[in-house]
């Protein structure tokens, strides 16, 4: 496998309207239409009462990590390396994998808290990432 | 009364290629090789051969394997997911056959050009949408694309919870080393591990360096599975399934179960524990030596609380006394595993989980009744416990 810049996501029918919000600067958390159930990463029946029917709502970007590593071997063209990745519980109630920007490897914090943003590469392809809260961590 | 597994089917032969880092030749001749010398061992003939099972990650199909090797005529084939997760698959598919009658002779094997063709470590990519590849581009836009990358999320949180330091994982690594210097095939053989080589080597994750993850090798392995009244007429003493299982539990992923709420345990080992003690009617104390699935050192670590070894928290504790080496409680990977043997996807662990119970392990501990060997950790997993005829 070569990688020659950010993998991109395939768009299907499951996931390509999340991203399509990404790039309309919204990070969103699919909800079940018919018990309101939010879940992430998007999929397309709701596991609690086996609903197809779906829509979602823009999440308030707020969250705090619930876990996180820090990438350094091997390095692939188009990420920036140490490359920090949080496991974030949003303030909604659901959990999310990104990016974290604006913080050194060692300041990361279990706990701390996050706020989310839209990152654009030099391409154009934008996705959410997070970084500290301006409030700092608890 | 259901039909049950225990004690139906055992493991009669072993096969293996050697392990090296180019093989020189295509995945389908380590594979023919492998089970060629499986099918020796055991003193069984080709045209006997009847079921065939396998990784859905094998690139030969089983047709192929059947003409290449000359195996009669099949009646039962099957490929089983999830990579390593798979390994102990293998083993409950050919129970499964061998106990239900859908066969009698069941070859299980893998054969991988793992360093010199398609390497795990290199990640994850493809272009055919699919919700195997729609799961893996949550992480891989990321940058999240090797299995260290996604291991390491669950280690980390693990290791911070319960002070789990480099010097636990350097005992994990460092034991595995010593026992594959005296296994000749190791791809490791030779080449001792010190602390100090360890805490210097290159990171690779937050929390792990490159001696915490396996081999990549070129090898293949292969083993036979037939009834246990079969076995008894072969060339080597049984090792004999006493319980088998695959296991995946509510909210598994495919190595990222991130959104579980608890991040620090591995609710699908627990679930394959509670399976094979149940079925076999053991528990962990009847356990002797084990195969602990070893792709990364922090997951043997969590595993021995999994198969209730130790408890929540305190398996880096019985991991620096030494129980993991020769004269320890529960000497693992006595071949050298994952880590320093070489990675046929776990199928070299089980096929040393047999050896140690013929007595033939290059590291043999002295008593050694029940072994447990696990398929790999934070996927679709699953766990089997050999014991003596
Ligand atoms: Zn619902």
């Amino acid at each position: 496998m070569t990688i020659t810049g950010r993998i991109k996501p395939p768009m299907g029918h499951d996931n390509g309207w999340w991203w399509q919000r990404a790039a309309e600067g919204v990070l969103a958390i699919q909800r079940c239409a018919k018990c309101g159930t939010l879940r992430h990463p998007p999929r397309p029946m709701c596991s609690e009462c086996r609903t197809l029917e779906w829509d979602h709502v823009a999440a308030s970007g707020r969250g705090t990590v619930a876990s996180y590593t820090v990438l350094y071997h091997p390095r692939f063209p188009g990420y920036e390396y140490p490359l920090i990745i949080v496991l974030v519980d949003l303030d909604e109630g659901v959990r999310i994998t990104a990016e974290l920007k604006d913080c050194a490897p060692e300041d990361v914090r279990f706990g701390m808290t996050v706020t989310a943003f839209i990152h654009e590469d030099p391409d154009g392809f934008r996705l959410p990432m997070f970084r500290p809260a301006a409030t700092g961590g608890q | 009364m259901p039909i049950s597994m225990k004690n139906q089917a055992a493991v009669a032969g072993i096969g293996a290629t050697a392990i090296t880092r180019n093989s020189g030749v295509s995945e389908l001749a380590l594979a023919c090789e492998a089970i060629s010398k499986c099918l020796d061992d055991a003193g069984v003939a080709p045209g006997d051969v009847d079921g065939l099972v396998t990784y859905t990650l094998e690139t030969n199909d089983e047709v192929e394997v059947a003409r290449a090797v000359g195996l009669g005529e099949l009646t039962m084939f099957a490929k089983i997911n999830y990579g390593g997760g798979a390994a102990v698959g293998l083993v409950q598919q050919a129970a499964m056959a061998i106990t239900s009658g859908a066969a009698t002779n069941v070859v299980i094997w893998r054969a991988m050009n793992g360093r010199s063709g398609q390497r795990m470590g290199q990640g994850v990519s493809g272009n055919i949408i699919s919700s195997d590849l729609i799961h893996w581009s949550w992480y891989m836009a990321y940058g999240m694309v090797t299995p260290a990358s996604w291991v390491s999320m669950i280690a980390n949180k693990y290791m911070n919870l319960y002070g789990v330091t480099a010097e636990h994982l350097a005992e994990v690594a460092i034991a595995q080393r010593n026992f594959a210097l005296n296994n000749p095939n190791a791809l490791n053989y030779g080449k001792p591990l010190t602390l100090e080589e360890y805490m210097n080597s290159k990171r690779i994750t937050e929390s792990l360096r490159i001696h915490d993850c396996c081999l990549e090798t070129d090898c293949g392995v292969a083993l036979l599975v037939t009834s246990t009244e079969r076995a008894r007429d072969l060339r080597h003493k049984p090792a004999v399934i006493r319980g088998v299982t695959q296991a995946s539990t509510r909210g598994q992923e495919q190595m990222t179960s991130f959104y579980r709420d608890e991040l620090d345990c591995l609710p699908e080992m627990e679930f394959a524990a509670r399976r094979v003690y149940a079925m076999s009617g053991l528990g962990p104390d009847d356990i002797d030596a084990a195969c602990l699935y070893d792709a990364f050192t922090p997951e043997v670590i969590m595993q021995l609380e999994s198969f209730g070894f130790c408890k929540r928290g305190e398996a880096k504790d019985f991991v620096a006394a030494g129980n993991l080496r020769l004269g320890g409680r529960l000497p693992n990977n006595t071949h050298g595993g994952l880590l320093s043997e070489s990675y046929a996807h776990g199928l070299n662990n089980v096929a040393e989980g047999v050896r140690l119970i013929r007595g033939t392990s290059c590291n043999q501990p002295d008593k050694v009744e029940h072994v447990l060997v696990s398929s790999g950790v934070g996927v679709p997993t699953g766990a089997v416990i050999f014991g003596k005829d």
